[in-house]
């Protein structure tokens, strides 16, 4: 086995056991990173960066000052700001800019010895399921069906997080859901990705998308490597006010193998028209799984479920037109070429037809829209009272007992790249039909790779916790790991 | 609700967002689809449910009134399109 075919929990014992040094390691995942190029999942590699990093973290575990994350070798989404290295959140309006400050979530990773080995490709400022909008070009799935040379998608938003961590080009990688941005591209790539419970990490310094909605997390090879990022990344941050004061957990130690007596949720709703017989059947086989590891099955009714995506596609972009709105050329990225006689006006107009693709333009507008004067209370109130209701369904089911609900991760495996370019915006945005309900009640979900589907591709399903509950959550999760036992890795092509 | 394209150039001009002539009826269009998609929102009762404010109850903390941070004035231009002598500069703001 190669180092950076390793997880981080394998890899954390070989350097504590000095089988193995950081700068060793880190060049395995260099190298697997050039050889990875036809992926398109590194947009901006940081070698030097990597490897100064590597060698301080060499000398870290010799002194026996070595925490979990200690020389693990990590790609960084590329919406969250690295000091001094590229910061595009997957947009042109971004063009060269390079923060001179670095996120909360890089600052721990680093604090904690992690190494970053680059930035990775995104959906444009996380608005997309397939990462078919980035400015970079589409990030390619290590996956391939049987037989057949198509390039699919890694899904997206965290698309080239999902890709390279697949694909071994690192440990594992950081990534941000605000719909399902790091559930659905883990089960279309066969990974583990965690959303925790939104403030459990701290936003500051992630390029904004839906601030109610947006939370960080990692994406990893096992649910322990998840347990153990998820700890170096999470904790209060006095620079976020959204950000929990609660004490960070031993997510790691969670991890008992024991869900006997348990009671596991499987919402009646979730049971949806057109979706394929192969998710419906994965998810049976899940619920197998918890049965035989000794939890009790509960059916359960989350009634207003069918409302959670319209919901959210009036909040997630009346956020967005918001937070985007500071993306005007003055103080940032990319500025349009003026004509003589051309205003402010025209500058901002310009620069932002130029700067923004085509859904982030069309997101925006939507968000305009139903925020207007006449509008607002029709949508944008509406909108939140649903909310409020979908929070409430899940409080419910909480209150009568429910440790954990398992439902499927995404409606379909990977598709290909460019077989949506033609379907209505709304299609795409059925991708997160299983995953949006999480963010808009604010609860922790994670997504485990539990089979592959007829075409030879991974599937993942969901388990979604309580809030703050995360250890639980990882606990549920680590237990239908096992008894899945998904071990298959994508043939290598690239 | 159907956007028409007045109301779509409209749309744009709020967002600052400068979309040309002919496309105007495909974005109306857009537009319209994914406000038809919203329109399932009216089926649900609504009523006496207060609009979320936040997700998980919290007070927000309070900030002493200080100053933290400062003296940074090349950091803060470092990525300007264009700075000069100390300034963000733009066009021309009042005629």
């Amino acid at each position: 086995m190669n180092p950076n075919e390793l997880t981080i929990s394998a890899a954390r014992d070989a350097l504590r056991k000095r089988e193995l040094s950081a700068v060793d390691l880190t060049m395995a995942c260099m190298t697997a990173m050039d050889a990875g190029d036809g992926l398109n999942a590194f947009v901006h590699k940081t070698p030097e960066i990597a490897l100064d990093q590597a060698r301080l973290a060499d000398g870290r575990i010799a002194t026996g000052d070595a925490p979990a994350m200690c020389g693990i070798p990590l790609g960084i989404k590329d919406l969250f700001c690295t000091k001094g290295v590229l910061s595009q959140a997957g947009s042109n309006i971004l063009k060269g800019f390079k923060p001179e400050y670095e996120s909360t979530v890089t600052s721990k990773l680093f604090e904690a010895g992690a190494v970053m080995l680059g930035k990775l490709n995104m959906d444009e400022f996380a608005m997309g399921s397939s990462n078919e909008t980035s400015c970079y070009g589409n990030a390619v799935n290590p996956w391939r069906r049987d037989n057949d040379a198509a390039a699919l998608t890694p899904g997206g938003s965290s698309g080239g997080s999902a890709a390279a961590v697949a694909a071994d080009l690192c440990l594992a990688a950081t990534g941000t859901d605000t719909g399902g941005s790091i559930r659905q591209p883990a089960a279309f790539t066969g990974i583990v990705g965690i959303k925790p419970t939104y403030g459990r990490v701290s936003r500051w310094g992630v390029v904004a998308f839906a601030s109610s909605l947006d939370q960080a997390g990692p994406m990893t090879k096992s649910v322990r490597d998840a347990a153990i990022m998820l700890g170096a990344m999470a904790g209060h941050d006095a620079k976020d006010a959204t950000s929990a004061d609660l004490a960070v957990p031993d997510f790691e130690a969670a991890l008992t193998g024991d869900i006997r007596g348990k009671r596991i949720g499987i919402p009646r709703e979730y049971r949806m028209d057109g979706i394929p017989a192969e998710i419906d059947k994965l998810w049976d086989s899940g619920v197998a799984m918890m049965k035989d590891a000794g939890a009790e099955i509960v059916d359960i009714s989350l009634p207003h479920t069918k409302y959670a995506l319209p919901a959210y596609y009036v909040i997630a972009p009346a956020e967005a037109s918001s937070n985007l709105a500071r993306y005007d050329g003055v103080r940032y990225g990319h500025r349009a070429k003026l004509a003589l006689g051309d205003a402010i006006t025209d500058m901002y107009e310009k620069t932002r037809a130029e700067g923004f693709g085509a859904e982030v333009q069309r997101r925006i507008m939507v968000g305009t829209y139903v925020l207007s004067a006449g509008f607002y209370d029709a949508y944008y109130n509406r909108a939140r009272k649903v909310r409020a209701l979908i929070k409430r369904d899940f409080e419910l089911v909480f209150a009568a007992g429910i440790d954990a609900i398992l439902t499927p991760a995404t409606p379909s495996s990977a598709f290909g790249l460019g077989e949506m370019a033609n379907a209505d915006p709304i299609e795409m945005y059925l991708n997160d039909v299983f995953t949006v309900t999480v963010n808009l009640a604010g609860l922790p979900g994670i997504s485990v790779p539990v089979g592959l589907d007829h075409k030879g591709l991974p599937l993942g399903l969901q388990l979604i916790g309580r809030p703050w509950e995360e250890g639980e959550l990882l606990n549920h999760a680590y237990v239908l790991e096992r008894a899945a036992h998904f071990v298959a890795k994508a043939a290598k092509w690239w | 609700m159907s956007i028409d394209i007045d109301t779509a150039r409209k749309v744009a001009k709020l967002a600052r967002i400068r979309v040309e002539e002919a496309d105007l009826p495909r974005l109306a269009g857009q537009l319209s689809g994914i406000l038809g998609f919203m329109e399932q929102l009216n089926e649900v009762d609504v009523s006496g449910v207060d609009p979320m404010v936040s997700v998980t109850p919290m007070r927000l903390k309070r900030q002493k009134d200080v100053v933290t941070d400062g003296n940074i004035q090349s950091q803060i231009l470092a990525n300007a399109p264009d700075a000069r002598e100390g300034f963000f500069a733009v066009p021309k703001v009042v005629e």
